[in-house]
């Protein structure tokens, strides 16, 4: 029983941060309908210069919690650029284009990112900087009376960090789904997804609209990053967590806020419960690596049932 | 209806007493001068000149792939002409961006419907108002205080919209599902709610059975008469060109064939061998 907690408090944390990551993917798909293939990239990107930035304010003195603060607010600056510099340079002279292009474009995008960091900040793993960040280190372990094997007590770990980046990745994710839902720029956003010509029509700006959507897609990006930099390190290898975001969105649908948060929770539980119970009764190679696999699993069995997710909008159109 | 149509605070266009002066002696609103338009090889507008003036309707006619979509499209920004100038309320201009055309007050209205699907009716018409909202967003994020009195403020006016086009009934329902006449009525309601001070509508009849055009021709009379909108439209149907115009500019091939009041337009030579066809 006890493991059973703490394997669904685990899959609970990983789910949160899947789904955080997912809904960057989201924030994107729902503006422009381009998958953003460099959503991986611009988590490890962010980190990268969150932890690069304090270390230069380290070497000039600035340490601690001021400096990690300091290096956030850069790092935040940073990422605006990126998204005014992406929206000059890739989207605006892409615009009426197909999806494919926009798509294809992220990839380029990618590899511009993984060069541009690895030429500033070197291809070494970075630390992240939790404590400086003031985020909670350490771990609590509970005691549950009864609940072990064979009616002995039983043991839960919790990690601090974990409580934060739940309770972090929860205020973010509801703080984007009130400004998307009621505020002006949220309605115009998603007014853009819908249709450019009308929304240009009716006086929205594109350009306007781009950078703030991939501004806030950085965000999003950056506070991931802190989250999984916290809980591994911080390089390249990073970025096939975006690779996780993709069962989310298929089970959750490309253009849904709950869904991506529904769809992060069901994988990151479904993988630690799989691991847990279906691992051992899978035979030899099979049951090796579960949590590598399941996910996708889950996933193509949604493609087949509900391919349009468990939130995601069936546009019925008339014709 | 009077008093619900009390969208702006501009004087209606005309009172049921005085007779206003012919289209023709008001003000210009706008003037298209020697507007030239191609797509690499494709002449789509060759030199054309007419005005638009204050209050009226002004019905561009002409058959398939004259350029009528084209002159709108150089009108609201859409496309930038190669040659010629736009001057919109004595403001002319070489290139500008949709979004700048619809702040200066150019509402318009899609030859193929281009709503925001997923969004309900009301969402729809409150996008239209994108740019009468100004309180920063951090206010609106909170619901409360100025953003809020603001939103109840645009909200009353987009309900007098949805009251005008008689839409109460689908108030809530995704524009995607509703059926074809409908949704040219929300997209008409989302040009309405931008104020415009010239709409422009491109079809704003096509696909409709003879009731829902009937509808819509009052729709429009109705805005033009008592919001004093100046509307600028392309139309196929020769009956509904003809009843709601006050002038009518005549395209073919890129080319202005006639320019004048419905019947001098009907009696041109051009006209009718442009619609009829003619041996050469």
């Amino acid at each position: 029983m006890d493991l059973l907690i703490q394997t669904v408090w685990e899959g609970l944390v990983a789910g949160v941060l899947y789904a955080l990551i997912a809904l960057g993917f989201v924030l994107i798909f729902k503006a422009s309908s381009v998958f953003n293939f460099a959503q991986g990239i611009m988590v490890v990107f962010s980190a990268l210069t969150l932890v690069g930035t304090y270390e230069a304010l380290a070497r000039n003195g600035l340490t601690g919690f001021p400096g990690a603060m300091l290096a956030l607010v850069i790092t935040l600056g940073v990422m605006y650029l990126l998204a005014v510099a992406i929206e000059r340079i890739v989207l605006r002279p892409l615009v009426n284009q197909p999806d494919i292009i926009l798509f294809m474009a992220t990839f380029g995008l990618t590899y511009l990112l993984i060069g541009i960091g690895e030429a500033i900040f070197g291809g070494a793993t970075k630390t992240m900087i939790t404590s400086q960040l003031g985020l909670p280190t350490g771990s609590t372990s509970f005691v549950l009376p009864g609940m072990g094997p064979g009616g002995r007590e039983g043991f839960v770990l919790i990690q601090h960090l974990d409580i934060a980046a739940a309770v972090i990745a929860t205020v973010m994710i509801c703080a984007l789904a009130a400004f998307f839902q009621y505020t002006r720029v949220g309605r115009a956003l998603r007014a853009v997804a819908d249709s450019h010509k009308a929304a240009l029509s009716v006086g929205i700006s594109l350009n306007h609209i781009w950078i703030v959507v991939w501004f806030t897609a950085g965000i999003v990006a950056l506070v991931t990053g802190i989250m999984w930099g916290a809980r591994s390190d911080v390089s390249f290898a990073l970025q096939i967590i975006a690779l996780k975001a993709l069962p989310v969105l298929i089970l959750g649908g490309f253009t849904s806020i709950p869904g991506a948060i529904v769809g992060g929770l069901i994988i990151g539980i479904g993988e630690k419960m799989g691991e847990l119970y279906l691992a051992p009764m899978l035979l030899g190679a099979m049951g090796k690596g579960v949590e590598s696999w399941l996910a996708y699993f889950i996933a193509l069995g949604f493609l087949m049932f509900r391919p349009q997710g468990l939130f995601g909008d069936k546009i019925i159109e008339r014709i | 209806m009077a008093d619900t149509l009390a969208i702006d605070d501009r004087a209606p266009g005309s009172g049921a007493d005085a007779e206003p002066p012919p289209a023709k002696q008001r003000e210009v609103l706008l003037s298209v001068a020697d507007v030239a338009l191609s797509f690499g090889g494709v002449k789509a507008i060759q030199g054309v000149s007419f005005d638009i003036r204050k209050g009226e309707i002004r019905a561009i006619i002409g058959p398939n792939g004259a350029g009528k979509t084209s002159m709108l499209n150089c009108i609201n920004g859409f496309y930038h002409p190669q040659e010629g100038t736009i001057t919109f309320k004595g403001e002319t201009r070489r290139r500008m961006r949709p979004y700048e055309a619809a702040k200066q007050g150019i509402g318009r209205t899609f030859q193929n419907v281009a709503l925001f699907k997923g969004m309900s009716t009301l969402d729809n018409i409150m996008a239209g108002r994108t740019l009468k909202m100004n309180r920063n967003f951090f206010w609106h994020l909170l619901r409360h205080g100025p953003a809020m009195e603001e939103e109840k403020r645009h909200r009353r006016k987009v309900e007098e919209i949805i009251d005008f086009l008689d839409i109460q009934a689908i108030r809530r329902t995704p524009v995607g599902k509703l059926p074809y006449g409908l949704q040219k009525r929300v997209e008409l309601g989302r040009a309405l709610a931008m104020e415009p001070e010239l709409l422009l509508l491109d079809e704003p009849m096509a696909g409709m059975n003879l009731e829902e055009k009937e509808d819509m021709s009052r729709f429009i009379v109705d805005v033009n008469d008592q919001l004093g909108t100046t509307i600028a439209l392309i139309e196929h149907d020769m009956g509904v060109v003809m009843d709601l115009s006050d002038r009518v500019v005549v395209l073919d091939h890129g080319v202005l064939i006639a320019d004048g009041t419905p019947a001098e337009v009907q009696a041109n030579q051009n006209v009718i061998d442009a619609y009829l066809g003619v041996a050469h």
